[in-house]
């Protein structure tokens, strides 16, 4: 087609209410799709959250089959969840007799890419942290992220003193990262060579939840023993 | 808008393979980077992501051959985005109810798949003129070929940056990993090795071709 001709054709003119209806009907469609979809995957994706969770806090304490849903408020109040408060989320693991194994935790740092999300685990009997899990992390792969798979470095976390001062509101050593090879203290962490930023950053994230959680778990020992068989494995 | 005759492509097996290897989408047409670079530092991801973009890919292409007739010019382009992101966010939700896992590592990538030159291309030069079976079949084998490219990146980067391959360990412990080819710079480093090797055999083929005609010339 020559340009003349172009000219001389003029495009017939579309209705206004064709491309509304076009835009209209295809916007319905879409809303009808999506809340379909939404809909459906709503129970399977809430249910993969709560095994995810789950998981989790079973992997951080070592011998738990059963937890319980714990608040802490901002007024540094522990008070089971689902009545409505609102705080960070703590989760006490019960082993197979229904005795309190630990209390897991989440912590949170920054590390070299975005923040790092963790959840640890508390033994209140040793006064230490007994386990660690990452749960969301945006870390170099082959370099950060080892902060999730060197089990050397994951040792650190398995026995990390966290005992609290006299006055029972603050640990009584802070849990510091130090280069590698060079801890000598139970309460130090062995940074990675190589992954020094995300070491650091779950180092701090540690030290900062303990800081606020340990004192809240100590004094709350008795609501947290509560035995509760009503809430199964 | 009027169509013009004999515009319709008729099916054949050339609909299907030009995605793979002649038209496709990241080796020769060089669309959708932004995924190709950035979530094929693992197999897992890069078959996710290429599952992911070519359901999208196949479900708008065939929606909007479906309404071809129905679209106005005009307000095509918004119609494509809108039946583009519907599949989007089904996808999305969709991964997520696969696993939380493979969500987190995919990131943000997936809702970015609305954005994808590759599926917004199709859109307007494919499936918005070409009849419903001829559309499903080409948008399965442009998919095919953009997940067989993020899978030859992420495969070279996951066997060269981690010494494994879907997770498996495929060197001893002595393994020392190029970690630079699971960075962002080594996605640019397989991507123009790949891109080398396919523009040689092309210039190969070509300059085969070539030769050829010339020699026949010459014997007449």
């Amino acid at each position: 087609m020559t340009i003349e001709q172009q000219i001389q054709t003029p495009a017939p003119s579309t209705p206004a209410w064709a491309m509304l209806r076009t835009l209209g009907g295809i916007a319905m469609l879409s809303g009808l799709l999506v809340v379909l979809v939404y809909q459906l995957t709503l129970p399977i994706i809430a249910e993969n959250q709560r095994v995810m969770t789950e998981k989790a806090v079973f992997h951080v304490l070592d011998g738990a089959v059963a937890k319980r849903d714990f608040v802490l408020t901002a007024e540094d109040a522990l008070v089971p969840a689902g009545e409505g408060a609102e705080g960070v989320h703590l989760y006490a693991g019960y082993d197979d007799d229904g005795a309190l194994v630990g209390v897991a935790f989440p912590g949170a740092a920054r590390g070299y890419q975005d923040v790092i999300q963790f959840l640890f685990g508390y033994d209140p009997a040793c006064q230490c942290v007994i386990g660690s899990k990452v749960l969301k992390s945006t870390e170099t792969p082959g370099l950060g992220d080892k902060i999730s798979t060197d089990a050397e470095y994951l040792k650190n976390f398995e026995a990390l003193d966290a005992r609290l001062d006299a006055t029972g509101t603050a640990l009584a050593n802070p849990i510091v990262p130090v280069k590698h090879g060079t801890k000598t203290q139970p309460w130090q962490v062995d940074a990675i060579s190589g992954a020094t930023i995300s070491s650091n950053a779950m180092a701090r994230a540690v030290n900062d939840a303990a800081q606020r959680v340990a004192p809240v778990v100590q004094r709350e020992l008795a609501l947290l023993s509560e035995p509760n068989r009503s809430e199964g494995r | 808008m009027a169509e013009l005759p004999n515009q319709q492509e008729s099916l054949s097996l050339d609909t299907f393979v030009r995605g793979l290897w002649e038209e496709n989408p990241v080796f020769v047409m060089l669309l959708g980077m932004c995924p190709v670079l950035a979530v094929t530092n693992t197999t897992v991801n890069a078959i996710a992501m290429g599952l992911a973009t070519t359901f999208v890919l196949v479900c708008s292409s065939l929606l909007v051959s479906l309404l071809r007739n129905w679209i106005p010019k005009q307000v095509r382009i918004a119609s494509y985005i809108v039946i583009i992101a519907t599949f989007v966010t089904v996808v999305d939700y969709a991964i997520q109810a696969i696993s939380l896992e493979l969500y987190a590592a995919l990131g943000a990538f997936i809702q970015l798949i609305v954005a994808n030159c590759v599926i917004l291309g199709r859109a307007e030069a494919y499936a918005s003129k070409q009849r419903l079976h001829t559309t499903l079949v080409n948008s399965l084998g442009m998919g095919a070929g953009f997940t067989l490219a993020l899978l030859s990146l992420g495969t070279v980067r996951e066997v060269l940056g981690n010494g494994t391959i879907l997770g498996i360990p495929l060197f001893g412990a002595d393994f020392q990993p190029w970690v630079v080819m699971i960075l962002p710079p080594g996605g640019f480093f397989v991507l123009g090795a790949w891109l080398l090797l396919f523009n040689w055999l092309r210039l190969r083929k070509e300059r085969r071709l070539q030769a050829a005609a010339a020699e026949s010339a010459y014997a007449r």
